[in-house]
């Protein structure tokens, strides 16, 4: 009778689990980022290359340029003179000046917000994107984490140009495929690739930390919190067994 | 159920201190929820300092500005005005300010760091109303030896060219100075004391 | 100090007379607390229903306060929950309550129900209890789903878009129906603000009055127990259940420690995991609702997806929203379906526990398949599951009367 108690409580706790997580790691090309946002300095850098290179187009317009000094560590004077090039006050969001008008004559399309797209797409797969960019045989900025992107490579003088090498690959049903198998850096950039993934990895966890700002202190304080519902918990086990010595 | 060894000392005991950290935990529980009633980051970013320049503004003129929701007045004073207040000290409930919510760099017949330029807060410390600002010497319906200042028509509550109280009306204090201080001649930025300042 | 305590004691039981002239305060607690008695043999299963109450006063408070932050309105709604999770003085807190309270709140009434199956507490006399229970889980489906659109993300969008249309496979009226519901020919604004309105007022208002009738039903017969005999059999001289004890004090502290175990763990969902990898904050959910994009794969949250995968194993539109509908409805007649003599699983036979069982992996696999994208090979998997979960009321119902039981017991065991 516990036996299966116990076997049905498993199942229907860790079986979901499981299977979403596989679902979850299904995107094809996905690499381990290495992303922390508990490491002030990565956060630091990555905000200023966010600034340098993404807030032209991209907005974070949820996320406030005080409350980011906060909590990256940084000053007033530090975020208005390194990262702020409009003319936004300390406490205004991180928008951008740049018209939805124009936005549509330059790329055809609106470069979204990305205060969330660290919780839509998660660090992993900024971090692949990032270093996803290649140029195809016929010289366009393409991308294999979302092919026919309509965003140049704007970090392309940090990271230089890479092109891709082919492979043929036969697939489940008898078809074969061409699929890149690796990257070749044809035009090397200002950073070498050791010195890029570094980048990547610090506006990944940039923009992990603006999707969800509370993400820094709420696993803080829910440590706190867990150890005093144990603390709690022990002295109501403790008064629970007490009064059911009386029962027999 | 017998209740010959019931230890009720150890049973007590263990009420109180389950009632106490389980009050505790309500408690620290509550926090958050009382905390979200105050102004949000947005509420405090619309609340940020404002600066005011006060170059085109002319003698005896009145600016209203908002500072925080607050209706904030910046009036130049002619030389009349500053020396004419203390004609009125008799008639003030608190001529020296002390009762007055002033910052401790205002004090004085003006309550303002130069006097040329009152900076007040507008609203009347009886019930918030705004007051109008009826600047000319002379008898007027509500007060015969009226000298200039501010008169609320919500109570009827008077205040002269500093903002200080009558006596005899319902407002208890002179109206609020906010903390200001000057960025350069021409400008004042509401919301943040002179450097060194508190 | 003893002189002082026993004063100060005179004056509160001055102070509680005075009430109870006016008030039955005393009388109340006496028969809902220390008079109430219960069988003193209570599992981890019989804790799930003080926590669903938990939950559900959690839940109360934190939307409280999220509707204060909150705009019901398809221009400002995506941006206010954002405004809650940034600028709101620990609005991420109040939000993840709300959102961790949701998943918990179905975790608990799941588990509840199953150890309804487990020891027959739908059996007479309790048959209205399981139909008010059923209620409010019916209720409670109907108050996630109103909640669900409120962030305004892809998938509250296309969820609703798709649970709505689901009233279209309705002959005739099916149309008109959605139109009505939506207040709009797509989903809109008009949508969304009066599915606010249903759940911040009307469903948990009708929630609350279910839940009173659940507990004023529960009190009438006392609550079964894991032997699934009535302890009102056994009466000592003064006409007390042998083998019961007073609700109050044991029970009251024995669920107090059941809420310091359950909050740890829900704490630990809260603040360290509170997207639970995508199954209570859906990653899709993070991106704005766009009426011209369709995200790739649309799913309800966890808590429907048993009973849409039903719906996606039938090839019929109409048959497929019947059946999905059946699934929960047959739930309704449980306690006519099961037929044995006997209430608990301990003495019902090896044939009951193979039912049960097989019906437990069914409605699992069931939930797993309906998050899952949905290839050929899975959805004939479904239509098995889906005949397994019919085929268990069946079933109960023909081989209950004359399956094999085991004695029970003249008194619990414990």
């Amino acid at each position: 009778m516990k036996k299966l108690a116990i076997t049905l409580l498993f199942s229907v706790f860790l079986l979901p689990l499981s299977s979403v997580t596989v679902i979850a790691a299904g995107g094809a090309g996905v690499e381990h980022s290495g992303a922390n946002i508990n490491d002030t300095a990565s956060l630091q850098r990555g905000a200023k290359w966010y600034a340098n290179y993404c807030l032209g187009c991209h907005s974070l317009s949820y996320m406030r340029y005080n409350r980011m000094a906060e909590d990256l560590d940084l000053t007033e004077d530090m975020v208005m003179e390194n990262l702020v090039f409009s003319d936004a006050k300390f406490a205004e969001t991180m928008d951008i000046a740049m018209q939805p008008e124009q936005a549509m004559a330059w790329f055809g399309k609106t470069p979204p917000d990305l205060s969330l797209i660290g919780r839509s797409r998660g660090a992993d797969w900024l971090y692949s994107y990032l270093r996803g960019f290649y140029r195809d045989e016929n010289g366009a900025w393409n991308n294999t984490m979302l092919p026919n992107a309509s965003m140049p490579h704007v970090l392309w003088q940090v990271q230089g140009i890479q092109t891709p090498v082919y492979r043929q690959e036969t697939d489940a049903s008898g078809f074969t495929h061409e699929v890149i198998d690796h990257f070749e850096l044809t035009t090397p950039g200002i950073q070498s690739p050791a010195e890029f993934e570094e980048t990547a990895r610090d506006i990944a966890a940039f923009l992990d930390y603006t999707g969800e700002p509370a993400k820094l202190k709420r696993k803080g304080v829910g440590v706190w919190v867990i150890l005093f519902l144990a603390f709690f918990t022990f002295i109501a086990y403790l008064l629970k067994a007490e009064y059911w010595r009386d029962v027999h | 159920m017998s209740s010959d060894d019931v230890n009720k000392g150890r049973r007590r005991f263990l009420v109180a201190t389950t009632t106490v950290v389980g009050g505790v935990g309500v408690g620290f529980a509550a926090v958050p929820f009382i905390k979200s009633w105050m102004p949000s980051a947005r509420a405090q970013a619309i609340g940020v300092p404002v600066e005011v320049n006060v170059q085109k503004l002319k003698e005896g003129q009145l600016l209203k500005v908002q500072w925080r929701g607050q209706t904030i007045g910046v009036l130049r004073r002619t030389d009349e005005m500053v020396t004419g207040l203390s004609k009125v000290d008799d008639f003030l409930a608190d001529p020296e300010s002390q009762n007055a919510e002033q910052p401790e760099y205002i004090n004085g017949e003006p309550r303002a760091l130069n006097p040329e330029f009152l900076v007040v807060n507008m609203h009347c410390t009886h019930l918030g109303c705004v007051p109008q600002m009826i600047p000319q010497v002379g008898p007027q319906p509500f007060d015969a030896n009226w000298n200039g200042g501010f008169y609320c028509p919500c109570h009827k509550s008077k205040f002269d060219l500093s903002g200080r109280v009558f006596k005899g009306v319902p407002a208890p204090t002179n109206l609020r100075i906010p903390p200001y201080s000057f960025l350069d001649d021409d400008t004042l930025i509401i919301g943040v004391s002179p450097k060194g300042a508190v | 100090m003893a002189k002082v305590a026993s004063n100060l004691s005179k004056q509160a039981g001055a102070l509680l007379n005075w009430f109870d002239d006016r008030l039955p305060v005393s009388a109340f607690w006496n028969n809902v607390m220390t008079g109430y008695m219960a069988p003193k043999n209570f599992n981890f299963w019989y804790y799930m229903g003080s926590l669903a109450l938990l939950v559900l006063v959690i839940q109360i408070f934190s939307g409280i306060l999220l509707a204060m932050h909150y705009k019901p309105s398809a221009a400002e709604a995506f941006a206010s929950v954002e405004y809650i999770m940034r600028d709101v003085n620990w609005g991420w807190l109040i939000r993840y309550m709300h959102t961790t309270g949701a998943s918990f709140f179905f975790i608990l009434i799941y588990l509840h129900m199953f150890r309804s199956l487990l020891y027959g507490s739908h059996k007479a006399p309790r048959e209205l209890l399981w139909v008010f229970g059923m209620f409010i889980y019916v209720a409670l489906m109907a108050e996630a789903f109103l909640g669900y659109i409120l962030p305004w993300g892809q998938m509250s969008y296309w969820g609703a878009q798709v649970i709505i249309n689901l009233f279209g496979a309705i002959p005739k009226i099916g149309e008109p129906l959605t139109q009505w519901i939506r207040g709009d020919f797509f989903i809109s604004d008009a949508t969304l603000n009066r599915f606010f309105a249903l759940h911040v007022i009307a469903v948990p208002l009708a929630l609350l009055g279910l839940v009173l009738l659940h507990l004023v039903a529960l009190r009438e017969n006392g609550s079964n127990n894991p032997d699934g005999i009535e302890i009102k059999k056994n009466k000592d001289a003064d006409g007390k259940p042998l083998d019961g004890i007073p609700f109050h004090p044991y029970y009251t502290v024995k669920d107090i420690f059941g809420v310091g175990m359950f909050l740890i763990v829900f704490s630990f969902i809260l603040f360290l995991w509170p997207e639970a990898n995508g199954l209570f904050l859906e990653h899709d959910n993070f991106i704005p609702a766009n009426p011209l994009v369709t995200p790739e794969h649309i799913k309800p949250v966890w808590y429907f997806t048993p009973f849409y995968a039903i719906l996606k194993a039938v090839p019929d539109k109409l048959m497929g929203v019947l059946l999905m509908g059946a699934s929960v409805g047959i739930l309704f007649f449980l306690p006519w379906l099961d037929r044995s003599p006997v209430k608990s699983i301990r003495y019902k036979g090896t044939w009951y526990k193979v039912l049960l069982t097989l019906f437990t992996i069914a409605f699992v696999r069931l939930g797993l398949l309906g998050m899952a994208e949905g290839t050929p090979a899975q959805t004939w998997e479904m239509r098995v599951w889906t005949l397994v979960y019919f085929m268990f009321f069946v079933l109960l119902f023909f081989m209950s009367p004359g399956g094999k039981t085991k004695p029970e017991p003249d008194r619990v065991t414990h």
